[in-house]
């Protein structure tokens, strides 16, 4: 048997990526185009972009996306390694189906029940719709995406490294920030990046759970798409995909690092030994 | 002794505790509310429902309230002169079909990257994840572009002479527009559990079945084709059950005859103002899907938990 890659592999790797680009690309390649039309090309041009920053509603969105997206991100990130915490590390305890069910189905529920049912929740319990009832939505669903990450490290973690700190007497809070944070940090990171990210794009969610004045950038978006393709939105989208790009490049590269330090100071204890 | 113990508890209690009454009152709670909207009637009012259960108003006012619920949203929903009951099953179909077509599409590639060399499987796989990292909003906005009658398809198809210029093909505002969004925006679900379970696959199976004489395409069935199969439900599912709710997709790219639940929950609460039928609709297609929820479920903390 012939180990490594057929052509039929290649191609359908080569294939199967084309199609997942092709269509950013085209996207990217139309915002610096000079005309109005999305669809003819007449030449390159900045235009869209300059018309972008003077855009204020456009502005005034993207800058209430950030902000909810880093509340919900750094709330969602706490929550979530909790749960987490508890679903790998405490075993049976009362309620603990009912818990994990609570955690894992967000994850494919459908985004309109989720929107609807936070919005009738917010009203019966007469809260101003805004931004803060986005933020409080968009926790609600991504704590469980960080929750799933973050435990798929602690389950392979080392735990007599966690027991060998509480024999010598630390306290399971100073351990958990001694030993536990530092090895489990690469999967709380990307938690975090996944739920800022998840509330960067969130649009149904969002939609349902707003109210006067708090408007996000995907709906913002979404407003001006039902009318048709602009450049201008074109442009708005490719410096969206810029800046998840290098935050994702960035991110990567910092946890292959730290992956490739853990891998030297294990080598080295395993040399001393 | 007994203090450090009581303090390890106290610590325990509250990291069980946070997210448990987070989640009950953001995830549980809500779905009461929805369920019991379900079973008011509209209202001109602030909120447009009645009831409105209020204890202030002493335990009387309180079963009185109880005893106005009814079905009645369920039978408007079920009822065939509406065209609920076709959106479900529409829903259904199409959600069915696009996780057929994002097996067949992901499949090949999921298994390709699990036989490519080691060194390149991370670039590969973040090759994958960064289109999900884009914005959903972007990618399904990029098809309309795209699938326009006077789009870059279109162009293309025109310039090689295969179409001619006066009959563009027609498929933005189409099915086939859902199919392809659909697809293009859930693949990487479906080929990142694929891949998982294709990897950890062991190669010398495959040797041992072609020492023994058994051709390739024989070996693939019985032999990766069964173990990959935790991956290929995993994402099926994780493809099926959202999509069926899928809102975004056939509003922004399908036409006008699309009909999917998700769509007409959304208009039936934003457009024609009924909060309750709008949450009957919300119960019935959690109903539907409640089964593939449960199996998902149990899928996935076998597969986080039980490592």
């Amino acid at each position: 048997m012939r180990k490594g890659l057929s052509w039929f592999n290649v191609t359908s790797i080569a294939l199967g990526f084309a199609f997942l680009y092709i269509p950013i690309v085209l996207l990217v390649i139309y915002s610096f185009n000079a005309s109005r039309l999305v669809t003819v090309w007449a030449g390159f041009s900045t235009h869209w972009y300059w018309q972008l920053f003077q855009n204020e509603q456009l502005l005034d969105a993207a800058w209430v996306t950030l902000r909810v997206a880093f509340l919900t991100a750094t709330v969602a990130t706490v929550l979530g390694t909790m749960a987490a915490i508890t679903l790998t590390r405490y075993g049976r305890f009362l309620g603990r189906t009912l818990f994990s069910g609570m955690v894992y189905a967000p994850l494919v529920m459908p985004e309109v029940i989720t929107g609807l049912s936070l919005l009738l929740l917010f009203v019966a319990v007469g809260l101003d719709r805004g931004f803060w009832t986005i933020t409080l939505a968009h926790i609600t669903f991504t704590l469980c995406f960080v929750s799933v990450v973050v435990q798929s490290r602690l389950v392979t973690f080392d735990r007599s490294l966690e027991e060998a700190a509480l024999d010598l007497g630390c306290t399971p809070f100073r351990t958990f920030f001694v030993i536990t944070l530092p090895i489990i940090l690469p999967a709380v990171v990307s938690g975090w990046m996944l739920a800022f990210t998840l509330s960067l794009d969130d649009l149904v969610i969002a939609s349902f759970t707003t109210g006067p004045g708090a408007t996000t950038l995907p709906m913002r978006i979404y407003s001006q798409v039902r009318l048709g393709v602009t450049p201008e939105i074109n442009a708005a989208c490719t410096i969206l995909i810029a800046i998840v790009t290098v935050v994702v490049i960035i991110a990567s590269v910092m946890t292959k690092r730290q992956e490739m330090e853990r891998q030297k100071a294990e080598r080295m204890a395993a040399a001393e030994a | 002794m007994a203090v450090k113990s009581g303090a390890r508890s106290s610590g325990r209690w509250l990291v069980v505790t946070i997210p448990y009454l987070w989640l009950l009152a953001l995830f549980l709670v809500p779905f009461l509310i929805v369920f019991k909207i379900s079973l008011s009637q509209d209202a001109i009012a602030q909120p447009p429902y009645l009831p409105t259960f209020d204890l202030s108003e002493g335990w009387a006012a309180f079963k009185d309230a109880f005893g106005e619920l009814s079905f009645e949203n369920y039978g408007y929903v079920l009822s065939w002169d509406n065209e609920f009951i076709e959106a479900y099953g529409s829903s259904l179909w199409i959600a069915g079909i696009s996780t057929i077509l994002l097996l067949l599409v992901g499949y090949p590639i999921a298994y390709g990257m699990a036989r490519a060399p080691k060194s390149i499987r991370p670039t590969l796989l973040m090759l994958v994840i960064l289109p999900f990292w884009t914005s959903f909003l972007i990618r399904v906005y990029a098809w309309i572009g795209i699938l326009s009658p006077e789009g870059l398809l279109n162009q293309l198809l025109i310039a090689l002479g295969i179409i001619s210029p006066d009959a563009p093909l027609q498929i933005l505002a189409t099915d086939t527009a859902v199919y392809i969004g659909i697809v293009y925006s859930y693949l990487p679900f479906m080929i990142l559990p694929l891949y998982s379970a294709l990897e950890k696959m062991d190669e010398t199976l495959l040797e041992a079945a072609a020492d023994l004489g058994c051709p390739p395409f024989a070996a693939f069935w019985k032999i990766t084709w069964p173990l990959s199969l935790p991956g290929v439900f995993a994402g099926c599912l994780l493809c099926f059950i959202p999509a069926v709710g899928e809102f975004v997709i056939p509003d922004l790219l399908g036409g006008s005859d699309t009909l999917m639940i998700g769509k007409v929950l959304w208009t039936e609460f934003s457009v024609n103002r009924s909060w309750t039928v709008s949450s009957a609709v919300a119960v019935l297609l959690l109903m539907v899907l409640v089964i593939p929820i449960v199996f998902y479920q149990n899928l996935q903390a076998r597969e986080v938990e039980g490592r």
